[in-house]
């Protein structure tokens, strides 16, 4: 535990809060084009050229607004929820490897902030975790939308963590570890795990919509039903907070659907790219690679946000407990069966 | 009972079949049709830079017109006033002096003229009504403001410019 250590984990614990922050912003501007050009519209463009500068407009005007804490509200858990959101959006990106090792002044860098050997079990526990905040800010509201929004939203959670996580389990039949960082170099080149399990990442993709709220398993905050949801009561920074946790979620979860099916910051052709960059430069290529493919499913979460319609409450139950964990088991069966039958012969 | 219009469509709500309760297929078309819509053209007009093209007979915003020879025609007689159907126009008459004969066509002249553009529904029956053919609504769009006071066009913005300023 050296000053050398402290402070260069300290560096890339900054770089990468940034990064997430700065992207988050910027989802809320990409959603908006986004739904814009699939609609035949334009999306905002009066603010800065392209209106590249409407997050910070956003921003501003957030910070501007009055700020309303109802009097019957639980006071203190009323400002701890929007907090406690944004706090396990963000710290989801530490186990996260972001690059190969890299080689700067002579001094070998792993470029992730903690490679802690259950790393898919911390991701479970925070993911877990940030319904808290939607919970205690719904309960704390002490209104009977945000209270219904916010039970909606645990029993929600919890149908699609089952499902989640018997999805992965498949998934760690074939690779023996829970470590992100063993699982993303075993997908070394073209390996990636999204190959010998497509139905294992179509289930937890389909539970990653369910746990970041987004459509269409937007239901805690389905307009029609229940006015704003769990942030009906909220106004000012703290509803940009609940608003900025979604688009951090949304961000972390296209990184672990990344990290585990996409091979990470593992592309084709690899190896060869390593030669010729060098060990400095040829890991940064690799986190590029591994952003490219973040961006990608963050679009992918948008596209299908302005494609799909949203679910009945009891369809989503419905495909949670009697489509996916069925479907999950099985593909955990039929793993087991296979890997059973390759390591007899 | 037999419908006697014979319109009458009998609508069945079958089962959904496997296919269709895996979603996916459904979900990957409407996939494909938005995703064929991010490369079409955007329907939107930029507006203050750039203006949509309008008809010939399009109504915007007033103008008072001069004569040939650059005097108002204007005699403040109110017809268009009594005609407007949303109340929006008011004016005050006023004589005409000898040494302004140059400026106003009429022995009585309009003094103060002035249109609520926040009431006109543009309409076009001041124009119907005027007499001496003095108001046209062939102005552009009347432009967005802050103030209500400041949409009360008086002279200053409704009467044409003079004919050496045209010129």
């Amino acid at each position: 535990m050296d000053t050398g250590f402290i402070i260069e984990k300290f560096i890339l614990v900054a770089v990468i809060f940034g990064i997430s922050l700065v992207i988050a912003m910027y989802s809320t501007y990409a959603e908006r084009k986004v739904a814009a050009y699939l609609q035949d519209r334009l999306g905002p463009d009066r603010a800065g050229p392209f209106g590249i500068l409407q997050p910070l407009a956003d921003g501003i005007k957030m910070f501007m607004k009055e700020e309303i804490i109802p009097t019957t509200s639980n006071k203190w858990l009323f400002i701890v929820g929007p907090g406690l959101a944004l706090l396990c959006a963000c710290i989801g990106t530490a186990v996260i490897p972001w690059g190969s090792p890299m080689e700067i002044g002579g001094k070998i860098v792993p470029l992730q902030v903690a490679d802690i050997n259950v790393g898919v079990l911390y991701i479970f526990g925070v993911v877990s975790l940030g319904v808290y905040g939607v919970m205690i800010g719904g309960w704390a509201s002490n209104n009977k939308y945000s209270l219904l929004s916010a039970i909606r939203a645990a029993s929600q959670n919890i149908s699609y963590e089952i499902a989640m996580g018997l999805s992965i389990i498949a998934l760690l039949l074939m690779t023996n570890t829970l470590s992100l960082k063993t699982i993303v170099e075993q997908q070394h080149g073209w390996h990636w795990n999204v190959l010998y399990q497509p139905l294992g990442f179509l289930i937890f993709m389909v539970c990653s919509f369910a746990e970041t709220n987004r459509a269409p398993f937007d239901l805690p905050e389905c307009e029609t039903e229940l006015i704003g949801g769990y942030h009906t009561e909220y106004s000012s920074m703290k509803l940009g907070f609940y608003l900025f946790a979604e688009y951090i979620n949304m961000f972390v979860s296209s990184a672990v659907m990344a990290t585990l099916y996409f091979g990470g910051y593992n592309y084709p052709g690899m190896d060869y790219m390593a030669t010729l960059l060098g060990p400095t430069w040829a890991p940064l290529f690799g986190t590029a690679i591994l952003f490219a493919k973040i961006f990608f499913f963050i679009f992918f979460f948008m596209w299908v946000r302005w494609t799909i319609p949203r679910f009945r409450y009891d369809q989503l139950m419905n495909l949670g407990w009697k489509g996916l964990i069925p479907l999950a088991i099985a593909n955990i069966i039929i793993t087991g069966i296979v890997i059973a039958i390759i390591e007899k012969f | 009972m037999e419908s006697l219009s014979n319109k009458k469509k009998v609508l069945e709500q079958k089962p959904l079949s496997f296919m269709e309760r895996m979603y996916l297929p459904a979900i990957a078309k409407g996939m494909g049709i938005t995703i064929s819509h991010l490369f079409k053209k955007e329907a939107t007009v930029r507006y203050p830079e750039v203006e949509r093209e309008f008809s010939a007979n399009f109504r915007g915003m007033h103008s008072l017109k001069r004569d040939e020879n650059g005097k108002e025609r204007c005699t403040a007689c109110g017809l268009c006033a009594l005609s407007c159907p949303a109340e929006a126009i008011t004016m005050i008459a006023a004589e005409r002096k000898p040494e302004e004969k140059d400026l106003y066509r009429e022995e009585k002249y309009a003094a103060t003229y002035e249109i609520n553009m926040l009431r006109c529904i543009f309409c076009g029956l001041c124009e119907e009504a005027c007499p001496k053919e003095a108001i046209y609504l062939d102005g552009p769009i009347v432009p967005a403001d802050y103030l209500r006071k400041d949409f009360i066009y008086g002279k200053d913005k409704l009467v044409e410019a003079p004919l050496e300023m045209k010129k």
